[in-house]
């Protein structure tokens, strides 16, 4: 089941061996390659000390499910998971009999920071629309890190989050994966080491915003799905162009090229630095995009939204994209007209990789509840995914379609202590979490307000402090 | 408030027509919206289109009664704000019909003209364990979105069972944007139209317009001016609530519920007071907006154990997806409102809310709305299995389930997907 995305990890592999390769020192490194990192993460793990939680249903996010099993937290990281553990000498531990523990949940698609609360114009920046193709955009310079959702969606167990440019452009610009801690700036939010991504559409939003100028025809192109198309081929041969310049410079053979941020993310893409998250809707479109980025050499990570999926699991298996999914939305478009309940175990069953996303700041707060959904449609029609094997759509499938399931996204020893223990069966409506620890720091507690963020924003004003 | 009243089951419209044979639907849990609880190991008998007993399984059933068991059985929810049904793709404009901006009138829109029982997303509702549907128009040329109605699930041509319920009116933010800028332009707008509907005879002997409201928007809202029809606000803010009060106890003739009501917490003890109930929903608990700043998911319980009658209702998406009411009311009770408050927010409140005697409710003489379940109706990993409406079996296929079936292989070795139907 795993295997299935063994490409992904692959490129994450590729992605630090560029960032790591050494020899012309860094002096010489030009500073326009995309794994340069101008804006470097200045999270540090938070304190913590050795924990053991026992007692409690443990589902290691990997396929195993342990009854009566413990997780022991040691400097940040996962220790042991098992069902016999024994606490070390000066451990704490915490008794969570009846409760449930899970690896922390990870959003791939949200606008949190970019799109945040209050939703005032003035706090619109998740979209740059000024143009068909704004690769050159990091949705990083949007994040404000004061936005309450943030808060929320750690109070619903998300631990890490990538937050996307929006949708109306051909290429959106790249994505951004954060830790969920609270922070002063976006750098302290930053998972550290975790590749860039590009976001990229399909369909009825790049061609509504820019051919019929969004609502008031004539506007540019695209007009026209075709036009989509077209847009994303001539970006890719421009950026084939600027790579081979590129490469020919770094090989000692002539100059680089004029320094282009557009042109340089989308090189990052062709080199195999930057993963390709692809908002599209409906599966004719899904077929001709993976055939285009097999033109232009370069793989398409995930599909984002991908409501006609199921139409082609298949193929997607075959071709080894995710597709980031809702349980249930549909009908708000065209595109999203052929929506069903069956989507993510369909996907699942047909041995395609599937993730549970929520492009909401609502929907982040639940997204156990959203897989519970589909989970127990897919039982109904006879597709019956055992509940520790579909725990794979919150966090490794995710994580590894940001690059970090090598860090993150399951209960292993050695990675990062992500860890949610749910006040009981996580696939139910009534169980919360209780507690989110994240790099084995306590970072919100249910019963304790204390443990309980307030952003700025929400100081001084009515329901500070609230329960939410 | 709704606990308190007895359901006046004399006063029960005509019994459908059809007549069906009678089924008993057993259930380990029958959750019955009365003063009998929840019932385990129950039954409720339907015949001729009324639940005719609800008791232990050992109730008498009629002769040759179809039995039908399931997990839970309810009765059939209620979507107390919804869009569905008035609008099939609602990006598409030509296929929606929630609301017109550049109509010349207002208050007369009669959201119950654009209604298609054929709309997709009524089965898909349906299927979700709704019966009955309060239907709303959107509010986009002035702060008046029209008329209101009441529909069931069925699909058949004569779903609708009353139009005209009740009169939409916007306040909050984004009647203060639809006004002209400002609340105090809505407020005046507001006045102005209840004076063009109170004297309406000398404002319009010769003209066809009032102060606000022409002649026909003017007609249509004199009901709820008179207090014979509901008036349904949407606002926010704990300021726009009290605001609603001050106007409802200066107009102490007025039938007023209040859709939306993030704060609502904050005066719910004068909401209770007035008897206004409100619809709320359940999953807001962010500062979206300057009037929800102190949104709080234990809204809902706060304002039950108030006293106020409150209603569980999908805000988010009222159109395809206003059926995750059960999801929001399931959180409500994560976030401590009693299950029976949040059973009662999906039927017997919404009943009470839109006068709807005999549904929401599982006792003898009631309508027989009944939803069987395959676990916890609360539960996001529950669904029905069987869906009565009038005491009929309800079909259980949408067009969702269809291209599910479709699609459930994918083998085209033979022939293209397109011939399996």
């Amino acid at each position: 089941m795993r295997l299935r995305n063994l490409w992904l990890a692959a490129a994450a592999v590729l992605a630090l061996a560029a960032c790591d390769a050494p020899g012309k020192g860094s002096a010489k490194t030009p500073a326009f390659e995309a794994s340069a990192d101008p804006f470097p993460s200045t999270y540090k793990a938070y304190p913590s000390g050795t924990l053991l939680i026992w007692n409690a249903t443990v589902l290691d996010g990997i396929g195993g499910r342990i009854e009566n099993g413990s997780v022991l937290i040691q400097d940040g990281k996962i220790a042991a998971v098992g069902a016999d553990l024994k606490a070390p000498e000066g451990a704490a531990t915490l008794d969570a009999r009846g409760k449930w523990i899970t690896p922390g949940i990870i959003d791939n698609h949200s606008h949190l920071g970019a799109y945040p609360s209050p939703g005032v114009d003035s706090h619109g920046d998740g979209n740059e629309i000024s143009g068909p193709v704004t690769a050159e955009v990091w949705v990083e310079h949007s994040v404000w890190p004061q936005d309450a959702g943030f808060t929320r969606a750690l109070a619903g167990g998300i631990t890490s989050l990538q937050i996307l440019p929006g949708s109306a452009n051909l290429f959106g610009g790249r994505g951004v994966t954060l830790k969920n801690v609270p922070a002063r700036t976006m750098q302290g939010m930053k998972f550290p080491g975790a590749p860039y991504t590009l976001k990229m559409a399909c369909g009825e939003n790049p061609k509504r915003v820019y051919g019929y100028g969004r609502g008031s025809t004539p506007g540019g192109a695209p007009y026209s799905r075709m036009g989509n198309v077209a847009g994303y081929r001539d970006a890719w041969i421009k950026a084939t162009d600027y790579k081979k310049q590129l490469d020919k410079a770094k090989a000692g053979n002539g100059e680089p090229p004029k320094r282009d941020l557009e042109l340089e993310t989308l090189a990052g893409v062709l080199n195999g630095d930057i993963l390709v998250h692809m908002h599209c809707y409906r599966a004719d479109e899904m077929a001709v995009i993976m055939d285009l980025s097999k033109e232009f050499d370069y793989k398409v990570t995930a599909f984002h939204h991908a409501v006609e999926s199921y139409k082609i699991a298949d193929k997607l298996a075959e071709y080894g994209a995710c597709s980031s999914m809702w349980a249930d939305w549909w009908g708000f478009k065209m595109e999203a007209y052929d929506g069903i309940a069956e989507n993510i175990p369909l996907v699942h069953n047909a041995g395609a990789c599937a993730i549970v996303h929520s492009d909401s700041d609502v929907g982040i707060q639940h997204l156990n509840q959203e897989a519970a959904k589909a989970w127990a449609d897919g039982k109904r029609i006879g597709i019956d995914i055992p509940m520790e094997e579909a725990w794979e759509w919150l966090s490794i499938n995710p994580a590894k379609t940001l690059g970090i399931d090598d860090k993150t996204g399951s209960l292993e020893p050695g990675k990062m202590a992500d860890v949610v223990v749910w006040t009981g069966n996580p696939f139910s409506t009534y169980s919360k979490a209780e507690k989110v620890y994240i790099d084995g720091a306590l970072m919100f507690d249910r019963d304790d307000p204390a443990n309980n963020p307030v952003m700025d924003f929400e100081l001084g004003q009515p329901g500070e402090g609230d329960r939410k | 408030m709704i606990r308190r009243i007895l359901l006046s089951l004399t006063i029960l419209t005509a019994a459908p027509v059809a007549l069906a044979e009678p089924v008993a639907v057993y259930g380990k849990s029958v959750w019955t919206g009365t003063s009998q609880g929840t019932i385990t190991d129950g039954v409720v008998v339907i015949d001729n289109g009324r639940v005719v007993a609800v008791g232990p399984a050992s109730t008498p059933v009629p002769a040759g009664a179809k039995e039908v068991r399931a997990e839970w059985v309810t009765p059939g929810l209620i979507s107390a704000f919804s869009r569905t049904g008035i609008t099939e793709v609602s990006g598409v404009d030509d296929t929606n019909d929630a609301g017109a901006g550049g109509s010349h009138f207002s208050a007369a829109l009669d959201a119950a003209d654009g209604f298609n029982p054929d709309a997709t997303a009524i089965g898909v509702t349906r299927l979700a364990g709704f019966t009955r549907l309060a239907v709303a128009p959107q509010a986009r040329s002035n702060l008046f979105g029209g008329q209101g109605f009441l529909a069931n699930t069925s699909g058949a041509v004569d779903s609708v069972f009353r139009d005209r319920a009740f009169a939409f009116i916007m306040l909050g933010e984004n009647g203060a944007s639809l006004s002209g800028g400002s609340r105090p332009a809505s407020w005046t707008t507001l006045r102005g139209a209840f004076d063009d509907v109170r004297f309406f005879g000398a404002r319009y002997m010769s003209h066809n317009e009032g102060n606000v409201l022409t002649r026909m928007d003017a007609q249509a809202l004199m009901p709820a001016v008179k207090g014979d029809q509901l008036i349904l606000f949407q606002a926010r803010r704990a300021s726009d609530l009290n605001a609603v009060m001050d106007f409802a106890e200066a107009n102490p003739s007025l039938r007023i519920a209040i859709v939306g009501a993030d704060e609502g917490w904050r005066v719910a003890e004068r909401l209770a007071k007035l008897d206004i109930p409100v619809m709320v929903d359940s999953f807001s608990n962010l500062p979206a907006s300057f009037s929800q700043l102190a949104a709080t998911g234990e809204n809902a319980k706060r304002l039950a154990e108030a006293g106020v009658t409150v209603a569980i209702v999908n805000l988010d998406n009222d159109d395809h997806l206003a059926h995750l009411a059960s999801q929001i009311a399931g959180n409500a009770v994560a976030n401590g409102m009693a299950f029976d408050d949040a059973m009662r927010a999906l039927t017997t409140a919404p009943a009470e809310i839109y006068g709807m005697p005999g549904l929401g409710v599982l006792a003898p003489g009631a309508r027989a709305d009944v939803v069987a379940w395959d676990g916890d109706p609360l539960e996001v990993t529950s669904a029905p299995t069987a869906v009565y409406i009038d005491g009929e079996a309800q079909s259980m296929v949408s067009r969702q389930t269809e291209l599910r079936d479709r699609y459930r292989t994918l083998d085209e070795s033979q022939r293209p997907l397109a011939y399996k139907h």
